[in-house]
Parts: structure tokens; sequence; C-alpha cells
């Protein structure tokens, strides 16, 4: 079986690019089952909380452990277990929905046959499967964009305002498939500044700003009272 | 090293002050006549520049393989170094060519050599300036790419052009002008140590203006 | 494992390139023009300067190598896809080679049509050797593709990659651009002066080697911000 893990640990991490910290000893540990809102406003250092998590940033100082791996250490196969969705999708707009698919299924070294028909049904995009991404609505390319990070089972699920440029309809279905992933044992962080989609599927909270984490509790129903007494209010 | 530079400064500014009496007293040189003086000063530019580009190939490397933030400062430092010695040699050598070829600049194989190296390092400092953030792992892939490049420029140049007096210039001065040599030999001592002394300045800067960054995080938190 | 990843990045770089022909396409008119606008630098009351067409064929593939490599990758930043093909769970060194094999391939159907071009424009006997003129282009190609597919790739972050990518490439590369010249106007000697080109094709050989080497090892730190 090929590298797994039940937790990811941040201890004391922070990042900085030349005198501006994007992120300041942040300690966090993601759970198994964990969904996780990174929430803040913009500039928080949320994406690059993200990009560290994802092994694309190093910090520049403090570690970060997948189940007691450091990071560093045969990145390959931690990224085998990891699924980003950034802000800019990852979708090569020249190429169909199925050619995206079957592209990144590939690289992920899996055989692309029901996967990718499993992902399209997923996305509801079957009857568009064969279109260039560039004709799509931004939603449905959200939809699909999710589907591509999810298409290869990742173990801990990164996603950057996964709910921008969706419907409500849609961002149920959305939360339905994270809730799902969740309790499969996934770990997924939610990184978002909307705290109206976030409210009722995130089971913990994380609020940082300008790089530093302020809080990081259960999710209660005070969670919007919280978010403003720390993050507006300050 | 701190303790150090200021003996070496020292030391560095006297053997200066001293050089010209020793390059005025050296023989005269029968077909270049005055204008073969330069070379006391062209040649040893030319040693300080290659030990530079030997330092910042070598410390891009370790930064890039290490991460070590001294590496890259130590890169930084040797690129300007690198600069501003191939400036002097470049002015230099095209006063000796005004005189040995009648024209101020020859394609000739080591003054091209000389012209693409300082492309290549002040290409390593326009990237540390305007590349944005994360320019240092750029500059390091300058350094590198920059160093494992110069002996194919060389070899290179050497095939396409060669009317510059052979490398033999040095051995057979060694035989026809002992004097000469030893001359040439102490300037290039000088020069050596001029560029450890600009490289020790520098990088003290820079590691000062770390100590700042660091200063400005730490207020932040 | 590692040859797969590399073949899967250039199958898809050819699909996207399939869908509109659009960076060959403009890559190659812009290697056109490039001779068109050399020529009236290099030929004189009808006749062209000794060399001139050597020197003309390997600026034009040199500035048209430019532009591809740019237009490239500005494809992979679009959607931030680079991002996602360094996520992906394979060395990354074979995403670099997957590009670099898409860059070269892309230059080499550029000098499909540059090459017969430079030849009948200037009267030049380019294909009196062809094992030795394919020998100087495709080693050269592959030389100047492989720094170029690096710094590209780095440039993908820099907000002035556009500017930077010339200024970093070209002082680099200077050996492929004296080696393709020489070796190439070597071989336009009546007779080719076969000793030579050939010399200039082993130097190419060599930078190749040490290049591809060099840029396969730094691609992964270089690519971690």
């Amino acid at each position: 079986m090929s590298f797994d893990f039940d937790r990811v640990e941040l201890a004391d991490v922070s990042r900085h690019f030349g005198r501006r910290r994007a992120v300041s000893h942040v300690s966090l540990t993601l759970h198994a089952g964990d969904i996780v809102g990174l929430l803040g406003p913009n500039g928080a250092g949320k994406s690059t909380l993200i990009g560290m998590m994802a092994t694309l940033v190093t910090p520049s100082s403090g570690t970060i452990t997948y189940g007691g791996t450091p990071g560093v250490r045969d990145g390959a196969s931690i990224r085998a277990r990891i699924g980003v969705l950034a802000h800019e999708l990852h979708l090569y707009p020249e190429l169909s929905a199925r050619q995206n698919l079957d592209f990144f299924a590939r690289l992920h070294g899996m055989r692309p046959a029901t996967v990718v028909n499993d992902a399209l049904a997923g996305a509801g995009l079957t009857d568009r499967s064969d279109d260039a991404v560039s004709s799509f609505s931004r939603g449905m390319r959200q939809r699909l964009a999710l589907e591509r990070t999810l298409i290869h089972a990742p173990r801990l699920v990164l996603l950057d305002e996964p709910f921008t440029g969706l419907d409500d309809r849609a961002v149920r279905i959305v939360s339905d498939r994270l809730r799902a992933l969740a309790a499969a044992g996934g770990i997924v962080l939610v990184a978002t500044h909307d705290l109206d989609v976030a409210d009722g599927l995130i089971s913990r909270m994380a609020i940082v700003r300008s790089g530093r984490l302020l809080s990081d509790a259960a999710a209660s129903s005070g969670l919007r009272r919280q978010y403003r007494a720390l993050v507006e209010g300050a | 090293m701190q303790r150090l530079f200021i003996p070496v400064l020292i030391l560095t500014a006297a053997m200066f002050a001293y050089s010209p009496v020793a390059i005025a007293s050296a023989p005269y040189e029968s077909t270049m006549l005055l204008v073969q003086k330069i070379f006391y000063y062209h040649f040893p530019a030319w040693m300080a520049l290659t030990a530079a580009v030997t330092v910042c190939f070598v410390s891009s490397g370790i930064y890039l393989f290490k991460g070590h933030a001294w590496a890259d400062r130590l890169g930084f430092a040797a690129a300007e170094v690198t600069v501003i010695f191939g400036m002097f040699g470049l002015v230099s050598g095209s006063v000796w060519g005004r005189k040995a070829w009648g024209v101020w600049w020859q394609w000739d194989a080591r003054l091209t050599m000389a012209f693409l190296l300082e492309l290549i390092f002040i290409g390593y400092l326009l990237v540390r300036k305007y590349g944005g953030p994360g320019s240092e792992k750029l500059a390091a892939a300058m350094g590198i790419f920059g160093g494992a490049t110069a002996p194919f420029v060389y070899k290179s140049v050497d095939w396409w052009r060669t009317i510059h007096p052979k490398t033999s210039v040095m051995a057979s001065l060694g035989e026809t002008s002992p004097e000469m040599w030893y001359v040439v030999w102490f300037c290039t001592a000088i020069f050596l140590m001029l560029s450890g002394l600009l490289l020790a300045a520098r990088m003290r800067l820079e590691t000062l203006r770390a100590g700042l960054d660091r200063l400005y995080l730490a207020a932040e938190d | 494992m590692f040859f797969r990843i590399a073949l899967l990045v250039l199958k898809k770089d050819f699909a996207i390139e399939l869908k509109s022909y659009e960076i060959l396409s403009t890559t190659a008119f812009f290697a056109v023009s490039c001779v068109a606008i050399f020529s009236f630098a290099f030929v004189k009351e009808g006749q062209a300067v000794e060399d001139a067409a050597a020197g003309i064929l390997w600026i034009a593939i040199a500035f048209a190598g430019t532009l591809a490599l740019g237009r490239t990758f500005e494809r992979e930043r679009y959607g931030e896809t680079l991002k996602a093909l360094l996520l992906a769970p394979a060395p990354r060194p074979a995403i670099y080679l997957g590009k670099l094999l898409g860059i070269v391939m892309l230059l080499f159907a550029t000098e499909v049509l540059l090459v017969p071009m430079v030849a009948f424009l200037f009267n030049a006997p380019l294909f009196d050797r062809p094992v030795l003129l394919l020998a100087l282009l495709a080693l050269g190609t592959i030389g100047y593709a492989a720094v170029g597919t690096l710094f590209a790739a780095m440039l993908v972050r820099a907000r002035t990659r556009d500017v930077m990518l010339p200024i970093l490439l070209y002082p680099i590369t200077i050996p492929v651009i004296i080696a393709g010249v020489r070796g190439t106007s070597a071989l336009l000697q009546s007779p080719p002066d076969e000793p030579m080109a050939t010399l200039w094709i082993a130097l190419l050989g060599f930078f190749d080697v040490v290049f591809v080497t060099l840029s396969l090892w730094t691609f992964e730190p270089l690519m971690t911000e």
C-alpha cells in the first residue's frame, strides 16, 4: 500500500517574503474526519498556508508533517495523497472537460476509464464532456475543478474559496460531497472569507488575520459572532 | 573574519600604494612600451574576476540545495564583484587593444569572452533587482548556469577567434623577464585580496540587511 | 514512471496545440519575419554577404524560440496549471522533460519551414551535407531549449517574465549560437569544411549533456518557492 496519513501537523510554521510576513508562527493539527474552515479576510495568509501544506511553498521556519513524516522528505508520495483546488482553477481552457480529467487522472497514475466518467457525472457535466472548458460558465468550471481535485481520492483536500460562482443548489451538492469525504476519513480544509456557506459545513474553524492564527476551535452556532468579533471588531 | 578585515585592508592598501613603484621599476617591454604597464593591473583584474565567478557558482549551488541564507548573500556579493572587475578588465583590455591592434575593440577571443561573462552577471544583478519575490532562486540559477556556461563560452569563442596573446604570456614571461613576472604576481595578490575585502564588506552589508529584515519581522510579532 | 509522465505532459501540450495551432503558426511566422528583416541588413546589391545565411538562420531560431517558450508557459500560467503539474505525485524533473520535449518539437517544426526558406532565399547549399546539418540543428535546438525551458518555467512566478527571459537566456546560450552559426557556415563553404562542422557538433553535444543534466538536477529546488 502506498503512503498514507491520518493527520497533518503544522508546528510553529512561518513564511516571509523579504520583509513581509505572510504566515507567522502558525501551529495547527488537522485530523482525519475534520472539515476545517480556514477563515480570514483577503491577504490573511490563507493561500500561503495552503501552498505550504501542498508542498509548493517551503516554510521559512517551522515544520509540516504528514502523519509524522516531514513534507520535505519523499514529496512525491505525499503529493499522491493531496488534492488542491486553488483560486485559479488548474484547468486547461483549450481542452475539453474529459481531456482535462483524463490528463490529471493519468498524471496521478490512475487508469482513467471509469474514474473520469464518474467525475463527469459528479460535476453534472456528462452531456458537455467533449466541450472545451473555455465555453463553460464559472460555476461549471468550479464543479469540474472540484472533481479534478478529488479524482485521485486524496486524503488531504485543500480548497481555496471553493464556492465562488456556485448557485445555492451547487453549493449544497459540493457541501454534501465534502461531508461524505470527511466521513470517509478525509482531511478537508476549506479556506473562505464567506461565512454564510461555511456555517453548517465546517466542524472546526481556524481564524487567521495578518498571517497569525487568532483562534482554533470547534465550530459552534455562534460562529458568525465569534468571527465578527475577532476579525472585524479588532 | 571580522578581526582579519582591518589588517588585510591595511596590508592591501600598503601594497597598492607600493604597486606603482614596483610597476615603474619593472623593465620596459620592447614593443608595447608604456602601455604594457597596463598589463600589471589587467591580468590581476581577470584573476580576481575568475575567483569571484567561482565563488558565485559554488555559493549559488550551496544556496539552492542547502538553502543557507549566507550562501545566497555570498553569491550576490560575488556577482557584484565579478561585474566590477569585469568592467575594469574590459576597459584596461580596450586601452591595451588600442595600442596593440590600433582599435579600441577587437572581437578577440578573450575580450569577447569577458564581454559575455559581464553580460551574464549583469543579468544576475538585474534579475535580483527586478525579479520580484523569489528572485533569489532565479539568481541562484543564473549563478549556476552562468558558471557552467563559462567554459563553453571560453572554448567556443576561442575556436571562433584568436588574436589575443596566448595564455603562454605568463609562462614565457617567467623565463624572459623574471622581474616583470614577480611584479605581475605581486599585483595579482593585491587584486585577489581586494576582491576578498569587497566580498567581505558586501557580505557584511547583506548580513546587516538580513538582520534588519529579521528585526522588522520580529517587531511585527 | 519518469518517462510515462514526461510523455503524458508532452501529449497534453500536443493536444492543446492541435486545437488551434496558435503557437506553431505564430512562431513560424515570426521566424520568417526575422529572416526578412535580417535580409535588409545583410543583402547588398542583391548579394548576401558572406556567412549571412548561417547567422540569419540561427538568429531566427533563437528569437522564435524565445517567443515559443514565452507562449508555452503563458498557457501553464493562465490557470496556474504549472502548479497543478508540480502537485503531481511524480518526480518533478519528469515535468521538465515533458515541457522540454514539447518546445524542441515545436522548434523542429519551425525549422522544417525555416531551413529550406533560408537555403532558397540566400542560394545557400544547406543540403549538401544533410546529416551534419541535421546534427547541428538537433543538438543546437536541444541545448537552447534545455536552458530556455528551465528559465521560462521559473519565470512563470515573476511579474517581469517577458523581458527577463531573453535577458537571462541569451548570454547563457551564446555557445549554442556560436557553435550553430560557425558550424553551419563551415557547411556552406565550398567544399564544405567537414572536420570544422564536426568539431562544433561535438561542442554542442557536450553542451547538451551538461545543461540537460544540470536542468534536471536543479528543477525541483528551483520550482519550490
